[in-house]
């Protein structure tokens, strides 16, 4: 790739899942498993139906526009984009385009790739209906309206970006602005995310803000995970190279291509002369209606902390670890549960270590969210608050915790039933560290001479007790009882 | 005893009396529904089990009405008119149509229409033309045909329709009764089959301006479901006709009115342009100011063209939904496209066709800005200019067509290019979503012409007060069309 650089632009499909309903139906938001069963006349476009704004999911785009620093419109507007398909209801999907403005127009947006911060520039973004959804068999196919007229946000870059590690890297941080932003759960397994990737490759030594310079075009449609968006582009790059080592990239044709998932490789779909004639006009039935100030203020104040700002404060306040911070911001889900425990008054440090040594392992081993699993925030603080108090040693809170996800019991009743506790009375203790003195007054000796055998007593106290001795307590009873002979 | 050639307000004092009852008034409208069935073919269903409703002080209460067939009607066969939708029920009732029966009106009939509202002939609906009650040998014009001849055949005192362009002014002139379409927004239109949405308006047609206030009081109301639809609860329209017109100042275009603009004018439209000068006479004899104003020729003969650009875009794209899957009789075909091709193709009428083919040319990314946006910009200079006059005056009035009711032999949606802004000015107040009305003003040959008055947005008390007055002043209000007497 040293001979040539790569353009790399995107278009971000989010369905917004946090409105009560669909953005131009009063059928519920939601995802369900009986297909066909959460759907209003409209969103199966009976005669006669007429789509009705939710301004709800107005306000939540407008809330995505003000936080990639675009510029949000005067009036709304909404567009018909006309053309046939199967999951597509009325005929035509109403969209936004660029003129008149749509929810947030000319933006960027700071992201990090490997620990680079990078800024990536925005053309757009409008507010839009998803289609419905539809599964193909041998001799026929099945749609399902569920997904029909679910408000979508489509985010469209420049081509800003120069490598399949930036491009992931914007992924995730928009992900994570739609989580933190309560726009949208933003999950790819759920469908929730889909993206269009376009890319160009050009002589590296050449000027890449003269567009002349820039190479033709190709859109991969359909991408459906940010792995396939890597694995995407870097075919794609990979694929044009090739085309300029054997001279025959000038005889490529502008297209779009789709990213077949089977084969890891995109397949040519069709050229640019025989690109959709879209038709658009202005959507006759939603009267334009002006955005008032004040309304904008709100939605402005209510923004919520974004990932980069949770992750200053666990730096800079909790003293977490760059790299630390960063793996608990990841997932707003993950980040929420941490300030969870820490309302209830868990140590930030001793938080996040369960959280990133213990918690996330298990979520990543069984490939599952937090909100999933039986261990609530609260959970986790009993937990470390018995380990806090003595109650139990930490090698066992490790155990109660396990146990705890695995038999879906709260933390006390593993306690119970485990018959753990921890020797936590110095009448038993004291006894149990005489009699091991006793045993071995010759390393008593080696310890005065500064031998370290202290480990070795504190040990064996611990085997008498199976573990359920206080280390700590153990530690200074045994140092009482050697200071006194 | 008759009752269906009564007035609202009489049916309403003879049920409140009890000197008739709702069953009874059904029974003679479903009668006479299926004796005009059989002359004039007005309907795509006749609902011989509707039954009376109690009569409370609501005045459409226990009292017949048709519904046009574009609006959808829950259980019972909806089809606009068109082979797409032949077998199709719905499962929800538009709007319009529950707040009548809210108020107690019984629908009897589904009304013929040109299919699917795109057509001014009555002779374009799937179960065939419509003939006008007054010479079967002519048109009803449409879109509401069956509408227009029922209720001027007397099966009932008001029906429902739509109105694109002039789809209840003009059959409402040619059939000899009124016909209304309030300001845009005051009905819903949720439930309305959809012809070009930023141009269509419910309404109805009635023999007299009363009952056409008393039917769109009925009819109105802000809708959740539409958001186009606007809060009117602080009017009513019956109420307010007072009859007090003194003062009102109208005015009508030189360009449209004067028969010298006509130099090959034949008879029908020299007496047609005359008697409307007759009547504006009788406007002043009643304390109407009525005045001569002009408007730039390009700008008229403009319209019909920016109202086919605009509506025929719109139609394509609304109509986009008729695939034959969801709803309406399925297709052929070895996959969805053909599926869809052959739904449509065996569906739709060649004058849809042809619409859908011209809406599709113009929104052509090369064709959209020559021909859509500037049909969009003539629109607005349209509105602006009529915005102007309703500064000075009241309303505009103008004759309807260029007399009566055209041969169906003859023509077939053929214009004259001489009146072909006379024919179409109606289409102005679909531009500007102005309340529009159309009265009976006289007779051609025994056919009835009419004569339109159209004011500013939100000013429809203001529209039916004149209208009403000038009403009142000839002898057509709640006539019973009469088969006319030829040579």
């Amino acid at each position: 790739m040293s001979k040539y650089k790569a353009l790399i632009g995107l278009e971000m499909h989010c369905e917004i899942s946090e409105t009560n309903t669909k953005v131009f139906s009063s059928a519920e938001n939601s995802y369900k498993d009986i297909p066909n069963s959460n759907i209003r006349p409209v969103d199966m476009a009976f005669p006669g139906t007429l789509p009705i704004v939710n301004k709800e999911a107005v306000k939540m785009a407008l809330k995505a526009s003000m936080i990639l620093n675009c510029k949000q419109p005067e009036y709304m507007y909404f567009e018909r984009k006309n053309y046939y398909y199967p999951d597509l209801p009325k005929g035509y999907q109403i969209t936004q385009e660029t003129k008149p403005a749509p929810v947030g127009i000319y933006g960027k947006l700071e992201y990090e790739c490997k620990g680079e911060k990078k800024i990536a520039v925005i053309n757009n973004l409008h507010l839009e209906e998803d289609a419905a959804s539809t599964d193909h068999y041998s001799s026929y196919s099945t749609i399902d309206y569920n997904r029909a007229g679910v408000p979508l946000l489509e985010l469209v870059t420049e081509p800003c970006f120069h490598s399949a590690d930036e491009a992931v890297s914007f992924l995730e941080t928009m992900r994570s602005i739609y989580q933190y932003a309560g726009i949208s759960e933003a999950d790819s397994r759920k469908g929730q995310i889909r993206c269009d990737v376009n890319v160009s490759i050009m002589d590296d030594s050449l000027d890449e803000s003269d567009m002349n310079n820039w190479g033709t075009k190709i859109e991969i449609k359909n991408v459906n995970s940010f792995g396939g968006v890597r694995d995407a582009i870097n075919y794609e790059i990979d694929r044009q190279t090739e085309l300029k080592e054997n001279g025959e990239y000038d005889k490529m044709e502008q297209q779009t291509r789709r990213w077949d998932e089977d084969s890891l490789s995109t397949i040519y779909m069709r050229s640019k002369v025989d690109a959709i004639d879209y038709k658009y006009f202005v959507e006759p039935n939603i009267p334009k209606y002006k955005i008032s100030k004040e309304w904008l203020e709100q939605i402005r104040k209510d923004i919520p902390e974004l990932a980069s700002e949770r992750k200053a404060k666990y730096i800079q306040k909790y003293g977490l670890s760059d790299y630390d911070a960063t793996i608990i911001v990841k997932e707003k889900n993950v980040s929420d549960y941490y300030e969870e425990v820490i309302k209830l008054g868990g140590n930030p440090k001793k938080a996040s270590n369960w959280l990133t040594s213990v918690i996330l392992g298990h979520l990543n081993k069984y490939d599952i969210g937090i909100n999933e699993i039986y261990l609530t925030p609260k959970m986790l603080f009993d937990i470390m608050n018995m380990v806090e108090t003595g109650k139990i040693s930490s090698k066992q809170s490790k155990d109660v915790l396990y146990k705890c996800l695995s038999d879906c019991k709260e933390p006390q009743v593993i306690v119970d039933e485990l018959g753990l506790k921890q020797v936590g009375d110095e009448d038993t203790i004291r006894p149990l560290v005489i009699e091991i003195l006793d045993a071995h007054l010759d390393l008593i000796e080696e310890y005065r001479k500064g031998r370290n055998v202290f480990d070795f007593f504190v040990g064996q106290v611990m085997k008498a007790t199976r573990g359920q001795a206080n280390p700590s307590l153990t530690a200074k009873i045994i140092k009482e009882e050697i200071d006194k002979r | 005893m008759e009752y269906m050639s009564k007035s609202i307000e009489e049916l309403h004092e003879l049920l409140k009396n009890g000197e008739v009852t709702s069953e009874e008034l059904i029974k003679e409208s479903l009668d006479k529904a299926h004796k005009n069935q059989d002359e004039c073919n007005s309907f795509v269903t006749i609902m011989d089990d509707a039954k009376g409703t109690k009569v409370t002080d609501e005045l459409l209460s226990g009292i017949p009405y048709g519904i046009k067939d574009n609006y959808s009607t829950k259980g019972i066969l909806s089809t606009g008119s068109s082979n797409t939708l032949k077998d199709y029920v719905p499962f929800f009732t538009a709007t319009a149509i529950s707040n009548l029966e809210s108020k107690g009106a019984v629908g009897v009939t589904k009304c013929a229409m040109d299919e699917f509202g795109m057509g001014g002939t009555g002779t374009t609906c799937h179960t065939g033309t419509v003939l006008n009650p007054w010479d079967k040998t002519r048109m009803t014009a449409g879109s509401s045909a069956g509408s227009a001849a029922s209720v001027a055949a007397g099966v009932y005192p008001y029906a429902t329709g739509s109105d694109t362009g002039d789809s209840i002014r003009k059959p409402a002139a040619y059939c000899g009764i009124v016909g209304y379409k309030p300001t845009y927004g005051m009905i819903s239109r949720y439930g309305l089959f959809p012809f070009a949405s930023s141009l269509d308006h419910c309404g109805c047609l009635t023999r007299s301006v009363k009952d056409a206030a008393i039917v769109v009081d009925g009819m109105k109301g802000i809708d959740k479901n539409d958001m186009t639809s606007w809060d009117s609860s602080n009017i009513n329209l019956y109420k307010s006709i007072t009859g007090e017109v003194k003062g009102k100042k109208l005015c009508y275009i030189k360009e449209l009115c004067d028969i010298n603009e006509y130099p090959n004018a034949n008879d029908e439209l020299k007496k047609h342009l005359s008697n409307f000068m007759d009547v504006l006479e009788k406007c002043k004899s009643i304390g109407i100011e009525v005045e001569e104003v002009s408007v730039d020729k390009k700008l008229l003969d403009a319209l019909a063209s920016v109202y086919v650009v605009i509506s025929c875009a719109e139609a394509t794209s609304n109509m986009s939904n008729l695939t034959g899957f969801i709803f309406g009789p399925r297709g052929e075909g070895k996959n969805y496209i053909e599926m869809m091709k052959d739904h449509r193709t065996k569906g739709f009428s060649p004058l849809i066709k042809r619409r859908f083919v011209i809406g599709s040319y113009v929104l052509q990314a090369q064709n959209k800005d020559r021909y859509f946006h500037n049909a969009q910009r003539v629109r607005r200079l349209l509105v602006d200019r009529w915005k102007e006059l309703f500064k000075d005056y009241d309303a505009v009035i103008l004759p309807v067509g260029s007399g009566p009711a055209k041969r169906l032999d003859g023509s077939k949606d053929i214009l004259d290019e001489n009146t072909k802004a006379l024919e179409e000015h109606l289409q102005i107040g679909n531009f500007g979503g102005f309340p529009s009305i159309t009265i009976p003003d006289g007779f051609i040959n025994d056919l009835p012409v009419g004569l339109n008055i159209t004011g500013n947005c939100y000013d429809d008390v203001n529209v039916l007060n004149i209208a009403h007055a000038i009403e009142s002043t000839m002898p057509y209000k709640g006539q019973i069309a009469k088969e006319a007497c030829h040579e």
